[in-house]
């Protein structure tokens, strides 16, 4: 039986989707990470509320990150390590249809969670609600672009047996442009100012990202796979 | 025509080479620091605004140029060996990533200390110093990811793949001081037209850029020649030049 492309692409990620909902303390330990790291700051440093709304943008990227970060490790790896990957590889479908289903399924479980958590993480930080669809969507972009960044990552430490430390070790200063333009567009709706230049340069980080990292995910697997 | 350019996948033939332009380089880059240096530091006219501060810059610039040039020979090196299979792309590659690394830590360095008198810090979060810090993570990522394979050719490999993906970077760092309002001043060199500098403060600038390129080849060519005994250590030919 022929299967088709997009056939292959929605196959690949109602597997991955369903491998993660069979698995809620997987799906929520990076979201309760989000929320105690998005806790430590106000308790470390200050319950001002002033204080707190000029922190809460780099407070909630950097929690984004590090969270996004811990999930990405596992993307490709159980796959890997019982041989499914390589089947997959075998199919005869292209391997960056599978890496893109994998990523966008990686994201929608990550990335759009964490968008759909942040307004309560928003409000414990004293973000105006003004600001929230700002943020959603600085957040939106950034974790898909991130997703996408990590996929190269996970990619080339997959064979790895420490490869968590240097996968954030590769990953974090590629996403260090993401931090800067999606902090401070969340910056800048919080002190109700336009945004629009940070959206926008972050789009543009999300379309080159969506286009070109997914050959190169590819690539990394291929050379780790062989 | 092309003989030259496979001789060079050849890796006795890049052995010898390497350790016949080894002492050209160095005498080469000798004559140009050395006229840089003198000229630069005592017949070079001091700065209208910077005084005698401005003269870091024939240590910083270049140290700064090479460290984005030694990247993207990195990654040039690289892609050769990833998509032509040729072994000595990525010994090239892997000699370049620890110079570069260094020049790197030099310019941020020497940038900071150039940054105390006249910006009154050492360190500022401009675009172009942030930028010029991703690129030495950007090295380190490279660095530690080549060895953590257990087979030598996939860390080669991989380390390749990570150094092209971060090549986005370098027109990053290149263009911050035009496309962000920056704490960093503007080009003063590479400008088009007519440099924003006299003669007698460019040519050195030029002389020393020219012999950290030069000094940049001689230590490439030691450690290229590092790289191929280590890599080719089961080859016969390695043996007979050891011993000799």
């Amino acid at each position: 039986m022929k299967v088709g492309v997009w056939e292959a692409f929605l196959l690949v990620l109602r597997r991955e989707l369903a491998l993660s909902f069979r698995r809620p303390d997987q799906l929520l330990q990076p979201l309760v990470f989000f929320l105690i790291v998005t806790t430590l700051f106000p308790l470390g440093l200050s319950v001002q509320l002033s204080l707190l709304r000029d922190m809460a943008p780099g407070v909630l990227w950097v929690a984004a990150l590090l969270s996004s970060l811990l999930s990405l490790d596992a993307l490709f790896k159980s796959d890997a390590d019982d041989g499914t990957l390589e089947q997959l590889a075998l199919s005869g479908q292209g391997l960056n249809v599978i890496v893109m289903a994998k990523t966008l399924a990686h994201w929608l479980v990550s990335g759009a969670a964490l968008v759909l958590v942040s307004p309560v993480v928003g409000t414990a930080l004293a973000i105006p609600e003004a600001a929230f669809g700002t943020m959603m969507l600085s957040l939106s972009l950034g974790t898909l672009t991130l997703s996408w960044l990590g996929a190269i990552g996970a990619g080339l430490t997959v064979g790895l047996k420490r490869g968590n430390v240097l996968l954030s070790l590769i990953v974090l200063p590629l996403a260090m442009p993401l931090l800067i333009f999606g902090a401070g567009a969340t910056d800048r709706a919080i002190s109700g100012t336009s945004a629009a230049g940070a959206l926008y340069l972050l789009a543009a980080l999300c379309v080159l990202t969506c286009t070109l990292a997914p050959f190169a995910a590819t690539a990394a697997l291929r050379i780790t796979l062989e | 025509m092309w003989t030259w350019f496979y001789k060079l996948a050849s890796p006795p033939y890049v052995f010898g080479v390497a350790a016949a332009l080894t002492p050209w380089f160095f005498a080469l880059a000798a004559l140009a620091i050395g006229y840089g240096t003198v000229a630069g530091l005592v017949f070079a006219p001091p700065d209208y605004q910077q005084g005698d501060a401005f003269r870091i810059i024939y240590v910083h610039a270049p140290a700064a140029w090479l460290s984005l040039f030694a990247y993207t020979t990195m990654a040039v090196a690289g892609s050769i060996g990833l998509i032509w299979r040729i072994k000595m792309g990525h010994a090239v590659a892997a000699a370049t990533a620890p110079i570069g690394a260094s020049f790197t830590l030099l310019a941020l360095v020497t940038g900071s200390l150039w940054g105390r008198p006249m910006w009154g810090t050492y360190w500022a979060w401009d675009p172009r110093l942030t930028s010029e810090l991703i690129l030495l993570f950007l090295y380190i990522g490279v660095m530690s990811l080549r060895p953590a394979f257990e087979d030598p050719a996939r860390g080669d490999r991989a380390a390749a793949l990570l150094s092209i993906v971060g090549v986005v970077n370098v027109p990053i760092i290149h263009y911050s001081v035009l496309w962000w309002n920056s704490l960093h001043q503007g080009a003063t060199v590479a400008k088009i037209g007519k440099p924003a500098m006299p003669g007698s403060m460019l040519w050195p600038l030029l002389s020393m850029l020219l012999g950290f390129m030069l000094f940049y080849g001689a230590v490439l060519c030691i450690r290229v020649r590092g790289e191929v005994l280590n890599r080719e250590r089961q080859a016969t030919w390695v043996r007979e030049a050891v011993k000799s």
